[in-house]
């Protein structure tokens, strides 16, 4: 009976919680739509199918477009979860990019060493990327933990540091004569493209399936989990549960990196299988973020973000064939971003008040 | 004067075709399309995208008067990130007859769609993508930049002249190379600057104009009264320092005196790089079934390089003529301009008369 | 005589919470009337109502007959309404002057006339009677002249209806005297004074009329003159109350607590505590009095390693624990009912057994390597709910959802329940039910009586009156005194909190 109850309840708050990025995609649709009939001219209802039928196509129609799809989730998939860590501990980690972009240059770098062979290769490749991605995070994470520095101005920084410093390696040391790019890495340092060469799909979304399980695991199943989600929650009670808030931030930092890092590695390895020199940020650390709010900061969530993310990501590309702007994907993602943060204030706002009939009653 | 470019027009449009059949590589695969107007073309920008004033616009427009022409009606897609690339590029593989990768960025992910689909043409500008069903279009901008050069050399009175790129890369050293031997064949002592680099900057971006303009100070700031830029959107940042110090620059790819109006005081002239007629030749070629894979090389002969139009507006009519005679020197086959800087220093350009 | 102040029918729905329910209440011109209830009844929504800081669902308010619609505190202000809130909202570095003239400063041209704002300010400390220097910073007057400073602001910007939050909460036995003649005089000037509070003493002392809330709802409102303790606090209640702690004598054994010669800064890097000497034996209640602010939780969290202190030792059990991690004193067998449940406590977004096993959340059997057992830290969890009594719908549910007093019990559940050799609680009823009072009072006298060691911390004279066997009083970060509680008077400590001295006699 009481148990009937929880599970009842603990229904509800998940419909709760789920209710709001639905209504928010629903709603950005509608105003997507509408931006398609201003711009094409058409009625609602023909605007109206022109782009969902875009949309629908562009990601899942063709066998083609759902391998594509997958290949955006891939990176949406690590890049989410390393927000949502960081999330969870009360940190706001803009540094997911610049630690995915570490990652690229790891795998990159690594994966050119010859002779080596693939079952060793491959872990060596990713565990680089990890290592390179903690490391960059966790220096953020040591300067708010020990100075008190703001972590989203030094994260926003490293990001620079790092498109600067992997382009510079991308255009010295690493250089592929006459290109833009490092050299391809070595066959053994790729990961499995298990539809075949050509198709860019590869093991990196199962790696990405995994790691959704993982940070489950580690945030709900473990005591690091259980710190890391108090000190975001209410550091004051964490340290005064014997928590060290400083240890925190850092293992969580490092930790979101490390993901992050991964996801860079995973790019490398699976899909670009070089270093491409950047001419701005690869997006998918800033996508990470916006995949990390929508879905809640829970690694399911982070899925369906990702998925809903990776396939109007690859969507563009058919709209456009349709001769709808592909900014109107922006425009979607944008609006749906609005509505989630929005929400998010609201909450904060009345949590505030909530707080203050209590205290004042 | 006009006589004689309107001339060099009317040779090099000519020659184009017999160069095409010298660049195909012997027993390359047929183009196997009959001369009719209903095949499909499409393009893939780069991140840049259209309307961004330069290479992505300029390989449009040669669609643009294909569609004019042929009445073959171009598919473009756009690419937000590295990642489009690959769909974008197999998406239009599979719906056109011609699909061109516009950027050397493209690079890996045409090869991947090229082998994917042997029986699809495809075309790349700025690279060489070394497969039987590709046409790679790149271009001789040390030519292009020799005549800068002459410009520059010509102009300064300070001797002092500088050059700004956007990467120190293979492609942006081109400019940097042929820009200085021009400079050297009229104005040694100008060009010490250059071939020591003391004059040449790197922005490290092709979007950073705040970067262009700090260089371009810098440069002004040294004495140098002409600055030569192959940097994208940073030269904007050069163009503003010049307006501001009321020194020359030069501007790249397009006549920017037209594409930046507000600077046009300060322009003395543009490199212009046609990729228009890369992506003109290249679907032509097809419509007419003479398509050949294979590397296609642009230079001065080819106008796939030049002075812009609007060069006359600030340099005067005596130093253009000189410019004119070092173009058709070039064309001769009489000089021939360094790609890499280190040959710059070996580089002595004969008399021209 | 007329009415004031009319409120008809209010509602106010919070999520989850009926703060108020169909609420009437009058105020009466010239009238001292108390709003008497527990914490979380609603009496200080339904002033915020008045105040304009929350609109009403429904309702109707009359001021001097007037329907009004109060949007702002600024609508508000011009009805002649002021309210001090328990929260001063004073700008520190400012002069009295400054912060009485703040918001509706006296100009001359578009510069401020300084000369104009402090006559005005002494004219009206004048006449109400108010003794107090308009030059004098902010930060270096007591908290009573504070409260006099927010009672003169609201009176600078012509209040007729003066609302007084929880005014006495932060005052010595002395200072709470004053501050009720002030209130007589300002009656006598012809102001209205409503009182909000859940202290049964000073209604008695200072009303004219109280209206008592219980749960969102106006139980009633009765002559001050008609009524007694016991009367309110069972119409406060809702049931007889039994407001004496029983306890037998302490049997005081080793010492388990020892703190030397602690100094310590605030959180602004100010000297909070200056050599601090206090010891704390097995079997005995050592209360802490003292007004709120004078290093009583800076002292708290150095012994538990919160806080650093610049100088000075900590030892428990003879074991030097000074500048160890919280987790280092915990171990050493230290519990701890913190003095802000919301901040420091609890985890309000963690669930009620995810709460249970704050603090030892690493330890068999909840956790085993970094894996966490969640069915024995389920399973602890229910056995604190009964233990405690902790009225919830499951250990499921968040900490949020629980009220106050039981939050209190929970925490005191979880603390007792680590078998600590010192119990410090800090505040340990502060506002909650006195059902919960009565239970955590009972509780940490049984936890005496088993020998252990209770440093109790509380601004409640009456609590540490009850329950202490020692009391230490501080005063600006120190210990001023050390009094026998049986001996013990309010009056005493109040001179001793204010930081007199008392002329001892051999």
């Amino acid at each position: 009976m009481a148990n009937k109850n929880t599970t009842s309840s603990k229904l509800r708050a998940a419909l709760n919680t789920l209710i709001f990025p639905i209504i928010s995609i629903i709603i950005a649709m509608f105003i997507a739509v509408f931006f398609v009939m201003w711009a094409e001219g058409e009625n609602f209802f023909t605007a109206t199918v022109t782009l969902f039928q875009a949309i629908w196509e562009g990601s899942f129609g063709t066998s083609f477009s759902i391998i594509e799809t997958l290949v955006f989730v891939t990176p949406l998939l690590f890049t989410g979860l390393a927000n949502a860590v960081a999330f969870k501990t009360g940190l706001f980690n803009i540094g997911v990019e610049g630690q995915f972009i570490m990652g690229i240059f790891a795998a990159a770098a690594v994966g050119l060493i010859p002779g080596i062979p693939a079952f060793i290769h491959v872990p060596l490749v990713l565990i680089s990327g990890m290592l390179i991605g903690a490391l960059w995070a966790a220096i953020p994470g040591f300067l708010k933990a020990k100075v008190g520095t703001n972590e989203v101005i030094n994260t926003i920084m490293m990001n620079f540091i790092a498109m600067f410093f992997v382009n510079y390696m991308i255009m010295g040391p690493l250089n592929a004569p006459g290109k833009a790019t490092t050299p391809l890495i070595q066959d053994s340092a790729k990961l499995w493209r298990f539809l075949g060469e050509t198709n860019r799909v590869n093991v990196g979304l199962f790696i990405g399936l995994l790691l959704v399980a993982l940070v489950y695991i580690l945030l709900w199943k473990t005591t690091i989990g259980y710190e890391l989600r108090a000190v975001g929650l209410n550091p004051h009670a964490a340290e005064y549960g014997g928590i060290s808030i400083k240890k925190n931030i850092i293992l969580a930092m490092a930790i979101s990196g490390a993901i992050a890092g991964l996801g860079g590695a995973v790019h490398v390895a699976g899909i670009q299988y070089q270093a491409i020199q950047l001419f701005g940020f690869t997006g998918f650390g800033f996508d990470g973020i916006a995949v990390a709010l929508l879905g809640k900061s829970h690694p399911v969530g982070v899925l369906l973000s990702a998925i809903l993310f990776g396939a109007l990501n690859s969507s563009s590309l058919n709209l456009q064939l349709a001769n709808i702007p592909k900014d109107i994907v922006y425009l979607i993602q944008a609006i749906i971003i609005i509505f989630v943060a929005a929400d998010y204030i609201y909450k904060w706002i009345g949590e505030k008040r909530k707080k203050e009939a209590m205290i004042n009653g | 004067m006009k006589m004689k470019k309107a001339i060099a027009l009317v040779l090099s449009t000519a020659l184009i075709s017999s160069v095409f059949a010298g660049c195909a590589k012997k027993g390359g695969e047929q183009g196997g399309t009959q001369p009719k107007a209903n095949v499909k073309i499409g393009m893939v920008t780069d991140q840049g995208g259209l309307g961004d004033k330069s290479f992505n616009d300029s390989a449009y427009e040669g669609l643009k008067r294909i569609e004019k022409d042929f009445g073959v009606k171009p598919d473009v897609l756009q690419s937000k990130q590295q990642e489009n690339y690959e769909p974008n590029l197999t998406q239009l593989g599979q719906r056109d007859d011609l699909t061109f990768a516009i950027g050397f960025l493209m690079e890996g992910s045409l090869k991947n769609v090229a082998q994917k689909m042997p029986d699809k043409k495809f075309a790349i500008i700025d690279a060489v993508v070394d497969l039987p069903n590709v046409m790679s279009i790149t271009f001789k901008e040390e030519e292009g930049s020799f005549l800068m050069g002459v410009i520059a050399g010509k102009m300064t009175q300070t001797n002092k002249v500088g050059f700004i790129g956007g990467i120190d890369m293979p492609l942006i050293q081109k400019f940097e190379a042929g820009f200085a031997a021009g400079v050297k064949a009229v104005n040694p002592q100008a060009a010490e600057g250059l071939m020591n680099r003391k004059t040449v900057k790197y922005a490290g971006s092709f979007t950073d104009s705040n970067k262009g303009y700090e260089l371009a100070k810098a440069l002004y700031n040294d004495g140098c009264d002409v600055i030569y830029h192959a940097s994208g959107a940073v030269g904007l940042g050069l163009f503003k320092a010049a307006k501001e110090m009321k020194k020359w620059a030069i501007g790249v790819d397009q006549d920017q005196a037209e594409t930046a109006p507000d600077f046009k005081d300060v322009i003395l002239s543009s490199m212009i790089k046609r990729v228009d007629v890369g992506t003109y030749t290249a679907s032509k070629n097809l419509i007419e079934g003479n398509f050949k894979a294979g590397h296609m090389v642009l230079g001065l002969k080819e106008d796939g390089v030049g002075y812009a139009p609007s060069t006359k507006n600030n340099t005067p009519a005596e130093v253009i003529a000189v410019v004119d005679k070092y173009a058709q020197a070039i064309k001769d086959g009489k000089i021939v301009v360094p790609e890499k800087i280190e040959d710059v220093k070996n580089f002595t350009a004969p008399e021209v008369k | 005589m007329q009415k004031v102040v009319e409120m008809k029918g209010i509602t106010k729905v919070f999520p989850g919470v009926k703060a108020n329910d169909d609420v009437n209440f009058e105020l009466l011109k010239g009238e001292i009337h108390v709003l008497l209830g527990e914490n979380g009844a609603g009496k200080t929504t339904l002033m915020n109502i008045l105040y304009g800081l929350y609109q009403p669902d429904a309702g109707e308010i009359y001021v001097n007959g007037q329907k009004v619609n109060i949007k702002s505190p600024g609508d508000a202000i011009k009805l002649g309404i002021g309210m001090v809130h328990q929260h001063f909202m004073l700008v520190h570095n400012f002069t009295v002057a400054e912060n009485i003239v703040l918001g509706s400063e006296p100009k001359k041209g578009i510069k401020i006339d300084m000369q104009k704002a402090i006559k005005d300010t002494k004219e009206l400390a004048d006449r109400y009677g108010f003794k107090i220097d308009p030059n004098a910073v902010i930060e270096d007057i007591t908290v009573g002249q504070q409260q006099k400073v927010e009672i003169l602001k609201a009176l600078y910007r012509g209040a007729d209806i003066l609302i007084l939050d929880e005014p006495t909460a932060v005052l010595t036995p002395q200072e709470i005297e004053e501050l009720g003649v002030i209130l007589k005089n300002l009656v006598k000037e012809g102001k209205s004074i409503i009182l909000i509070t859940h202290k049964l003493k000073e209604v008695m002392a200072m009303s004219d009329r109280v209206t008592i809330v219980r749960r969102g709802k106006v139980i009633d409102t009765v002559y001050t003159k008609d009524t007694n303790i016991d009367e309110l606090a069972e119409m406060m209640v809702g049931r007889k109350v039994n407001l004496v702690v029983q306890k037998d004598e302490a049997k005081p054994g080793k010492v388990v607590l020892k703190v030397e010669n602690i100094s310590a800064l605030d959180h602004r890097k100010l000297p909070a505590l200056k050599g601090v000497n206090l010891e704390v034996r097995a079997g005995e209640i050592v209360g802490i009095a003292g007004v709120d602010g004078n290093g009583q939780t800076e002292l708290i969290e150095v012994i538990t390693g919160l806080r650093k202190p610049t100088e000075g030792r900590v030892y428990i059990n003879d074991k030097d624990v000074t500048g160890k991690t919280p987790r280092d004193i915990i171990e050493a067998g230290v519990g701890h009912i913190p003095e802000d449940r919301h901040k420091r406590g609890l985890v309000l977004k963690y669930s009620l057994y995810e709460n249970a096993v704050l603090g030892n959340h690493y330890k068999l059997p909840f956790a085993k390597g970094i894996m966490m057992n969640y069915n024995k830290i389920k399973e602890y969890a229910r056995k604190l709910i009964d233990e405690f009594d902790v009225r919830t719908p499951n250990e499921e549910v968040f900490a949020s959802a629980l009220s106050g007093g039981n939050q209190q019990k929970f925490i005191a559940a979880r603390e007792i329940n680590k078998d600590p050799e010192l119990i410090i609680a800090a505040q340990p009823t502060r506002g909650i039910d006195v059902g919960a009072i009565e239970y955590i009072h009972k509780r940490l006298v049984e936890e005496r009586d088993k020998g252990r060691a209770i440093l109790l911390v509380s601004l409640e004279l009456d609590e540490i009156l009850a329950l202490s066997d020692r009391i230490a009083v501080i005063y600006d970060g120190q210990i001023v005194d050390i009094l026998d509680a049986k001996s013990a008077t309010e009056h005493e400590l109040g001179i001793l909190m204010a930081g007199g001295t008392l002329k001892k006699q051999a």
